[in-house]
């Protein structure tokens, strides 16, 4: 039995061990903020946070994280107004926004680690999260707004 | 009202002089099976109308599968507290439709767009009319039935207020979520009115008056955040594999590695030992060419998606590879090239190519390479279906909603009315997902289960399996005379078609591809030709985010920039000088000038608006300014989709040959808009995934396998690589000019602009893409 907490929740599973955390997030526990982009650590859309740490949940085995606390987009803030989230709203970053939640975890476990970062820091921490839409210049001033107060 | 293709209105619009009949060029990506017969189809229109405040235009809406309603009782409702539900029949994939086109009924209903709630309509198109979320359509076809169904909304409002105030309809005006009587000065709420305005009879598209562009207050101007927004940054935005069911089982399937092979044997055992799996089954395929139908395989249904996909790895699967197991694509391109030096079918004519290139005084030559591409939207595909005996219920992020219901039912063989196909959000689309294969799977494997089931596609999967963009080599030959001035063009294109994926031995392009770059070029040139020689596919073809416009520009607007090099001349002044003067292009010799499917009337190609275009982004962007060492400029412009773009980009090589876009501007002549905000996240978008396949985008074969698999191999261009800086400049729309397409002409002339800026910045000339490691030194 691995225990673990999600978005401050308890929880507990008895399965395969090495059932990536994706998996156990969207279809065990129905948390499917997280997306499935690439399977490898390539993308980035399955970003979570693991004890403020940003870790790409496809490739994380479940058994990695017990008795860790875990992070999803549904936990980051409990109105969703974070200032990453709250950044991205205001900048208008998405277009098909699929890969959105895991920017955004990413951006906000950038800014729990450097609250201040320049722009090439920026998008040094932000790339390995591919937006297919090509919402980088947006993803870029956003998360530059966040780190400067919305 | 609600116009539906009947024999009668078939009769009615023909005598008004509209084209009934489905041509192989006309319509969308889905209608190419109708063309070919192998599914019905009819035709309608929308009716025109000509007020003062609004020119008429005709589009080609009316000759998409099921046409247009405008109908706004079925578009708007209205709720007694006076939130206003609109539909969205067309999918949401990232261009922002599904706020745009509920923006038109609201700003022409008056309604307070903070009152209004976007509903996605099922698909469904006799109700709704077309639904196929493609050709950069949307905003093309639908601005004015919107503003039809509107304004009918609105005129329903006022009627039904005027009765309970019982003063004249013409006293009374519908301002900001109320009508209002002024006279009186008393006001009703549209929540107030909602039930009485219900029970008002519809207006005459002729009866209603359309707003004057002066009093909008949404259409045209600032920005409109899309519906989704808070939602998408809190995890709330359901795409298609966001959808779950009670007892929904999860599958990935093993598909034949080579496109048109099937499975010899298999066996179970491993995968059925990895715990979580339930069942391992064969999934039917079809053969080759499939059109739309599943690829066939070996299912494996598991308790969750990490599982299945985990026992996938387990299968041990023997497979027949069929006819294709020896493409290749090293030998393919020499096959390409070869084909592309000699003549092919002549598809445009005028004065005599080959006799001014023979007696020219300098001829330049330009062969250029464009690989497969594949679409590698972040979501792959991914479909829930739900088949309870004669019935289906489909979740699926589908640009094609109408057309998936169509296949859904022809392909479990029950009634089109027993199916519904619920439209998710789609994690972008890029033309994939106007094939529903994933979505028939889904349906199968329900069947077969007794089961929910959700298909989840792998990145490996997607890559693998895709239905590519073509592969092509365009062959320029430009003529010069004595004074550097080109006076003979001879263009051969050569590749696989789509219309290999739907009819065996299909080896020529069809209309629709020769519209898109080659037989519409528009330069004033005495003496054109151009050609399609033969080639034989031997993957899916599929369309591809602007399509054979990528390929098109890509060798015309380079060549542009090598003549201008061989002459001596600038990028920009050359290409105007090619473009030549302002004119309508007459194609006289072109059978079948597609024209993206619209009357040339309305959507003609116009040069002097090809020419506002370059000089608009040459002035906005600054042109000729002086870059240090190691940078260049390029430009390039292009009609696509019957809008006008060009775009200068300004990079930078360095000694190892690495490049870095330092800045992009873009420029659209897209007609009358809607959402500039959405027009230049779009053409944001275009510069990235230009980019994209300039540096990387390549899928090859070998033994008749992708060579590709996921992000490490294929990859994309990241924040880290994206341009520092990327400027969009709309050109001012009159609002006479009819709306023109925005998704996918911003893609084009991006890699030729690069290609020239490189040449600029090097001297180096590229030819084929993507650029790989052609720069490193």
């Amino acid at each position: 039995m691995i225990k673990v907490k999600i978005n401050g929740q308890e929880q507990s599973w008895d399965g395969d061990p090495s059932l990536p955390l994706l998996w156990y997030l969207r279809d065990e526990l129905g948390l499917t903020g997280s997306k499935y982009g690439c399977g490898q650590a390539l993308c980035g859309a399955c970003t979570v946070m693991v004890d403020k740490e940003a870790a790409r949940s496809c490739i994380t085995a479940i058994s990695d994280v017990a008795g860790r606390e875990v992070t999803t987009i549904e936990g980051l803030h409990p109105t969703g107004d974070h200032p990453v989230q709250k950044a991205w709203r205001q900048v208008n970053v998405p277009q098909c926004g699929f890969c959105q939640a895991g920017q955004i975890m990413q951006a906000a476990a950038l800014l729990n680690q450097n609250p201040k970062p320049s722009h090439d820091q920026i998008r040094d921490a932000m790339s390995g999260n591919i937006c297919r839409c090509g919402c980088y210049q947006r993803i870029e001033n956003a998360v530059h707004l966040a780190s400067t107060g919305v | 009202m609600t116009i539906i293709a009947n024999p009668d209105t078939a009769k009615s619009t023909s005598r008004r002089g509209f084209e009934r009949h489905l041509k192989i060029e006309n319509v969308s990506r889905r209608a190419i099976l109708q063309t070919l017969g192998l599914a019905g189809g009819f035709v309608l229109t929308a009716p025109l109308l000509s007020r003062p405040a609004f020119a008429a235009y005709e589009t080609g809406a009316g000759k998409m599968p099921h046409g247009t309603v405008v109908d706004p009782k079925v578009f708007v409702s209205i709720a007694p507290d006076g939130i206003v539900s609109i539909l969205a029949h067309r999918s949401e994939m990232g261009t922002g439709v599904r706020t745009s086109l509920p923006l038109i009924v609201a700003e022409e209903m008056e309604a307070d767009w903070s009152k209004v709630r976007v509903v996605q309509a099922p698909g469904d198109e006799v109700k709704f009319g077309n639904q196929d979320t493609d050709g950069s359509r949307s905003t093309r076809h639908y601005l004015l039935p919107m503003r039809q169904i509107g304004a009918m909304a609105r005129a329903m409002l006022e009627a039904a207020a005027a009765k309970k105030l019982g003063v004249p309809t013409s006293e009374v005006k519908a301002v900001n979520h109320e009508v209002v009587h002024s006279a009186s000065g008393k006001r009703l709420g549209f929540g107030e009115l909602a039930a009485d305005a219900a029970n008002q009879p519809v207006p005459a598209v002729d009866a209603i008056t359309l707003k004057s562009p002066k009093d909008f207050r949404y259409l045209g101007k600032g920005q409109v955040s899309i519906v989704d927004l808070h939602d998408i940054t809190v995890g709330k935005a359901h795409y298609g594999a966001d959808i779950r069911l009670p007892d929904m089982k999860y599958a990935v399937i093993a598909r034949p590695p080579v496109t048109g092979g099937k499975v010899k044997s298999f066996d179970p055992a491993e995968a059925l030992k990895v715990s979580g799996v339930e069942k391992v089954l064969e999934v039917k395929g079809w053969p080759w060419p499939s059109k739309f139908q599943p690829l066939g395989g070996v299912a494996v249904i598991a308790r969750n998606t990490g599982a299945a996909i985990k026992g996938r790895d387990a299968l041990k699967v023997e497979w027949d590879d069929g006819p294709n197991a020896a493409y290749d694509s090293v030998a393919y391109r020499a096959e390409l090239e070869s084909a592309a030096r000699q003549p092919g079918l002549v598809v445009r004519q005028e004065g005599d190519a080959d006799a001014a290139l023979k007696s020219a005084d300098k001829v330049i030559t330009g062969e250029y390479y464009l690989p497969h591409f594949a679409h590698a939207s972040m979501e792959p595909p991914v479909a829930v279906a739900d088949v309870k005996g004669d019935k289906a219920e489909i979740w699926a992020p589908v640009q094609s909603p109408g057309g998936t219901r169509e296949d859904v039912a022809k392909t479990l063989q029950i009634p089109i009315e027993n199916v519904t196909v619920n439209v998710t959000l789609l994690g972008g689309g890029f033309g994939r997902k106007s094939k529903c294969d994933f979505a028939l799977e889904a349906a199968l494997l329900s069947k077969e289960l007794g089961a929910p089931v959700k298909v989840q596609w792998t990145r490996d999967d997607d890559i693998q399996h895709d239905f590519l963009h073509t592969v092509s080599v365009e062959r320029i030959e430009a003529g010069l005379d004595k004074s550097g001035k080109v006076v003979a063009w001879r263009h051969r294109s050569v590749a696989p078609t789509i219309l290999s994926t739907f009819a065996a031995g299909a080896d020529h392009a069809a209309p629709f591809e020769l519209g898109m770059g080659l037989v519409d070029m528009p330069f004033e040139i005495a003496n054109i030709q151009c050609e399609n020689p033969a080639a034989k596919a031997m993957t899916r073809i599929g369309w591809f985010r602007s399509v054979s416009n990528i390929p098109r520009a890509f060798a015309v607007q380079s060549m542009v920039g090598e003549i201008a090099a061989a002459t001596g001349r600038d990028q920009k002044d050359m290409l105007l000088e090619l473009i030549g003067s302002p004119r309508i292009v007459k194609l006289a010799s072109v059978k079948d000038l597609w024209n993206y499917g619209e009357p040339y009337e309305s959507y003609p190609i116009d040069t002097g608006r090809l020419r506002r275009v370059v000089e608009f982004v040459a002035e906005k962007g600054n042109w000729g300014r002086s870059v240090p060492k190691g940078r260049g400029l390029g430009i390039a412009a292009h009609r696509s989709f019957v809008s006008y773009i060009a775009t200068i980009v300004e990079v930078e090589v360095d000694d190892k040959g690495k490049l870095t876009v330092h800045q992009v501007d873009s420029a659209i002549d897209c007609g009358v808009f809607v959402n500039p905000e959405r027009i230049q996240s779009q053409l944001e978008g275009a510069a990235i995934m230009g980019l994209s396949l300039a540096k990387y985008g390549e899928v090859s074969f070998k033994n008749g396998r992708v060579q590709q698999r996921n992000f490490d191999d294929h990859p994309v261009v990241r924040i880290d690589e994206a341009p520092l800086v990327t400027n969009v400049h709309i050109v001012p729309a009159d609002p006479d000019t009819p709306p023109s397409g925005v998704g996918e002409p911003g893609v084009p002339p991006f890699a030729p602009a690069l290609a020239n800026a490189i040449f600029a910045a090097t001297g180096k000339r590229l030819r084929a893409l993507p650029i790989g490691k052609q720069l490193a030194i």
